[in-house]
């Protein structure tokens, strides 16, 4: 079986009401053993004292929202060569989740930042590239709602999503690109001494893999929901032209 | 528990974010429930 018969809206639709439940029960699961194990059962950083706590939201929302960004830059690229429906309202599905993440990070961030650094905000690069990953959601968000022409307003956001992409990059990698800035580097890494301390790392690896599967679920629901109101529209036309 | 100095930061950090989490979750429950009721009216 191709991958690309999950194009059909019906196929999708089977397939995301069959694995729905496992995905929100393993998301709710996973959330909430990775926070309270965080929250309740880890130290104080010998630096950062128990506000290190926050590293359970901070760092899984910052992951999403960045790799939110590549799951819409991959679904974009996909409508533009293959013209799937159902790639592009994944995007867009896709995009309100970025942006809800970007501000939680930026937020909790921001928390931890004046305790740590003195200030909530440095124009640091990492920050920066950040808060216009933000605004690049606004802006993606804001141009699907402002064309009425469905295949035009994947075109164009996805074009917007091609250029956007850069700041995802540098979301990730400003604090490598420039050595410079308040923001410290990776807190998890393939590289393992990158990594924080397994008192930390553990819980935080669990937060993360729940907070990947909430995504997944918010995607799913909400390209249901895309796929439900343009055949909403499709009914609405055709009885138009009747 | 006792978090120390950082307590009101931390308390902040969670209640904003849960705040705005659940506040996705439920906006992206509730419109699917709205998007299939509609449809099923349209369809009827």
């Amino acid at each position: 079986m191709s991958i690309w018969e999950y194009a059909n809206p019906r196929r999708f639709m089977a397939t995301s009401t069959a694995v729905l439940p496992w995905v929100w029960t393993a998301a709710a699961v996973l959330c909430a053993t990775g926070l309270i194990w965080g929250f309740f059962f880890t130290p104080e950083d010998y630096r950062m004292g128990y506000s290190v706590k926050i590293i359970y939201l901070h760092v899984p929302s910052a992951f999403i929202a960045i790799n939110a960004w590549f799951m819409m830059l991959v679904a974009s690229l996909i409508w533009l060569v293959r013209r799937h429906h159902v790639s592009a309202l994944a995007a867009r599905a896709a995009a309100p989740i970025g942006l809800v993440m970007t501000a939680v990070a930026l937020l909790t961030g921001a928390i931890w930042g004046k305790p740590m650094w003195g200030t909530y905000w440095e124009w640091d690069p990492r920050l920066t590239a950040f808060l216009i990953l933000g605004l690049f959601y606004l802006g993606y968000i804001a141009l699907w709602s402002a064309i009425e022409a469905a295949d035009q307003a994947a075109d164009l956001t996805s074009i917007l999503c091609l250029v956007g992409t850069v700041f995802a990059v540098l979301s990730r990698y400003a604090a490598h690109f420039w050595n410079q800035g308040l923001h410290q580097g990776a807190s998890l890494s393939l590289d393992a001494e990158e990594n924080v301390a397994d008192v930390f790392w553990l819980p935080l690896v669990v937060s993360l893999a729940g907070f990947v599967l909430l995504f997944i679920a918010l995607v799913l629901v909400r390209t249901r929901t895309e796929i439900r109101r343009r055949r909403i529209q499709a009914l609405a036309a055709r009885e138009r032209l009747a | 528990m006792d978090l120390g100095k950082y307590a009101f930061d931390i308390l902040l950090a969670y209640g904003l974010s849960g705040i705005l989490i659940l506040g996705l979750v439920l906006q992206s429950v509730l419109a699917s429930r709205a998007a299939r009721k509609r449809l099923e009216e349209a369809e009827k």
